[in-house]
């Protein structure tokens, strides 16, 4: 803008009483018409992308505060706005409170559960030299590729009690849900934790180790504070996808009181006869995913940086 | 072997660190450390990965006694031995589906639209993901802002999502009314596919151009300078210059990204629902036999759509050369391993000519 005016000649007589503000803006390089192309461009396609991954979700808060009549309505924006759906997913009807709860804890304990065991596998990857390291990795990450239909169908035998040597009946229990999600929330972590722990510098360790730590006492006392961020970002996208899980809470989770929330949000359709209660899973979607983007959105930072690092998922 | 070791060690070339893999406080004596740290996590793999895949296995070689048992006269019971009777039924008892394939076999119906959704959706997720993630790496400001807005599609749960589209694709929903037209995206049709692709797309894409704008901002600046001094044009520089350098990274993004969407399940079930052939992957197929109680055949499906995924992960690893595990030890060990042998081979083929070794040669 202002660079045009103080690129193009000037007086003389003036350009002996340049102020400190000309100079500043002289000295920066002027830029031509590609430039500014460029710039126009790259802020229309932030502008596209922005609004291509907001739009759905704007469209998905809109509608949950419509009237729950209004479900298929297709204005902008509610009107007349309403809490209603909001009111109509804590219907105790819905259970969606234990929903919740179930979720939270579900998620909470696998996220611990892979939390400590990862840790030391990631550390032992990342850091010790062993044989069969190889193997080992590509086992972890070919767990995270598995599909989980194939572990579904005998883990479903295996609760419902179908097996002669697993005498118990597990169907809609914590572990049925918290066990089978170790398949894919363990080498997530795992992954995860080993990329951020070889991010850190050796040398840390062995200083601590010159000064007469064992491997484990450098990493208790050196390595585990310093990754403190990277454990904490693996927990929260470790969380978040035992949080989201569907197929197995969806198996092992057939009384509405071991619904998760995914699972209970799932089942809402239809409940009211033939019109699917729109707003009221908008409303349901709208608070299962909202705490989720507010971790997201404080952590981002770091959330990229690990999902970059971990690369899975 | 031992001499080899010794002799290598001074002159051959160790990748990153310069460390003997012998002599060396941190690796001395670390395979006892190393098994106790990684024998938990490996047990509850085996548990909850190992067993049941060997279960499925198992499972798919048997079905369940149906009808009336000859000998007793009684609706039969437990489950008998039939081979690769559970494989080979699609072409021996083939259970024809009408769907976007014609009338085939519901397997190979779930199998093409597995396939489909896979090569349709990845390759548009790359080429937007690519393109979201040279816009972001060309931004100047504001990153902060797309990067947590790339951010919301990756939270959202599949299932939410899947309910999210299926409002907005309502047949009286927004996107019939933005297009002006009344599709019936939902109702089991071509159109439902494209709705799956769409919801898919959007939620993933965003994704792959995170982790490609992690490998673009590793390409220094000074490199398309020199192209650019060398007077290559904005297109060859991305040909030459920006895939090949970013290829490692979006190879293994694509690789995962398409092995997802092989066992794609949640977004079809939620959005169009289950049993509806038009949509239905191997995931669900398999899942709608287990829920009929055929664990057999839902066991068999399912070890169908293991090996598809397996095919795809190793032509991925052989054929693009994707970096899977790209652990700097592990390469520097092989590295090392094959010079050993090589300077091993060297040596005996020189002390054999009855001359002496010089130099210790390691390529990589």
């Amino acid at each position: 803008m202002s660079t045009v005016h103080s690129t193009a000649p000037q007086q003389p007589a003036e350009r002996t009483r340049l102020s400190d503000e000309e100079l500043a803006t002289l000295s920066k390089p002027s830029h031509d018409w590609k430039w500014w192309l460029g710039m126009i461009g790259s802020i229309v396609g932030m502008g596209f992308i922005i609004l291509y991954c907001i739009l759905p979700f704007y469209w998905m808060i809109v509608s949950s505060l419509r009237l729950p009549e209004d479900g298929r309505s297709t204005d902008l924006v509610p009107n007349p706005p309403s809490l209603q759906n909001y009111v109509a997913v804590f219907d105790p009807s819905n259970n969606f409170v234990q929903a919740l709860i179930n979720s939270i804890v579900i998620s909470g304990v696998t996220t611990l559960l892979t939390l400590l065991l990862g840790i030391m596998a990631a550390y032992a990857l990342a850091r010790l030299r062993f044989r069969l390291k190889g193997l080992v990795l590509s086992i972890i990450i070919g767990c995270s590729m598995f599909p989980g239909i194939t572990l579904l169908i005998p883990l479903f035998k295996m609760f419902t009690g179908a097996y002669a040597w697993f005498p118990f009946n597990w169907m809609n229990t914590y572990q049925a849900i918290i066990i089978p999600s170790l398949s894919f929330g363990l080498p997530l972590c795992v992954w995860n934790l080993t990329a951020f722990f070889r991010q850190m510098p050796v040398e840390l360790e062995q200083a601590a180790m010159v000064d007469g730590c064992t491997p484990s006492q450098a990493f208790v006392k050196i390595i585990l504070p310093l990754a403190a961020p990277g454990v904490f970002t693996t927990a929260i996208i470790t969380f978040i996808a035992v949080w989201n899980e569907f197929m197995i809470a969806y198996t092992f989770g057939t009384r509405p009181e071991m619904f998760t929330a995914v699972n209970a949000l799932s089942r809402f359709t239809g409940q009211y006869g033939f019109d699917t209660p729109w707003g009221t899973i908008m409303a349901a979607g709208v608070i299962l995913t909202v705490p989720l983007l507010i971790m997201v959105l404080l952590f981002q930072r770091r959330i990229v940086a690990g999902l970059t690092a971990g690369g899975v998922k | 072997m031992a001499t080899a070791v010794e002799t290598a060690g001074a002159d051959a070339p160790a990748p990153r660190s310069g460390r003997r893999p012998k002599k060396n406080v941190l690796s001395d004596g670390q395979g006892g450390l190393a098994g106790l740290l990684i024998s938990p996590t490996m047990l509850v793999i085996l548990l909850v990965v190992g067993i049941p895949i060997l279960l499925s296995v198992r499972e798919s070689l048997f079905r369940r006694n149906d009808g009336i048992d000859p000998v007793t006269g009684m609706i039969a019971q437990g489950e008998s031995f039939v081979g690769l009777q559970n494989f080979t039924d699609i072409f021996a008892n083939p259970q024809a589906v009408p769907a976007a394939w014609g009338s085939v076999d519901r397997l190979i119906n779930a199998f093409l639209n597995t396939t489909f959704f896979t090569v349709v959706c990845v390759v548009l997720e790359t080429a937007i993901g690519v393109a979201m993630a040279i816009v972001m790496n060309k931004a100047f400001k504001g990153r902060g802002l797309v990067r947590a807005s790339i951010l919301v599609p990756w939270a959202i749960p599949t299932m939410v999502s899947a309910k999210m589209w299926g409002l907005m694709f309502d047949a009286d929903g927004i996107v019939n009314k933005l297009a002006g037209h009344q599709t019936l995206w939902l109702a089991d049709n071509n159109a439902s596919q494209w709705a799956i692709v769409i919801a898919d797309v959007w939620k993933t894409a965003p994704f792959i151009g995170l982790l490609t704008l992690a490998g673009l901002q590793t390409i220094p600046d000074e490199v398309y300078e020199a192209a650019r001094v060398d007077g290559a044009s904005a297109w060859q520089q991305f040909l030459r210059i920006t895939l090949p350098m970013v290829k490692p990274a979006l190879v293994v993004a694509v690789l995962f990204r398409t092995l997802d969407t092989m066992r794609m399940f949640d977004l079809p079930w939620g959005m169009i629902g289950p049993g509806k052939y038009y949509v239905e992957t191997l995931s669900m197929f398999a899942y709608f036999e287990n829920d009929a109680g055929r664990y057999g055949q839902a066991a068999a499906y399912s070890i169908v759509l293991f090996l598809y995924i397996v095919l795809v992960a190793f032509l991925f690893v052989k054929l693009l050369g994707a970096e899977v595990v790209d652990d700097p030890e592990t390469r520097a060990i092989q590295d090392r391993r094959r010079a050993q042998r090589k300077l091993a081979k060297q040596q005996r083929l020189s002390s054999r000519a009855g001359s002496t070794v010089t130099t210790g040669s390691a390529s990589s």
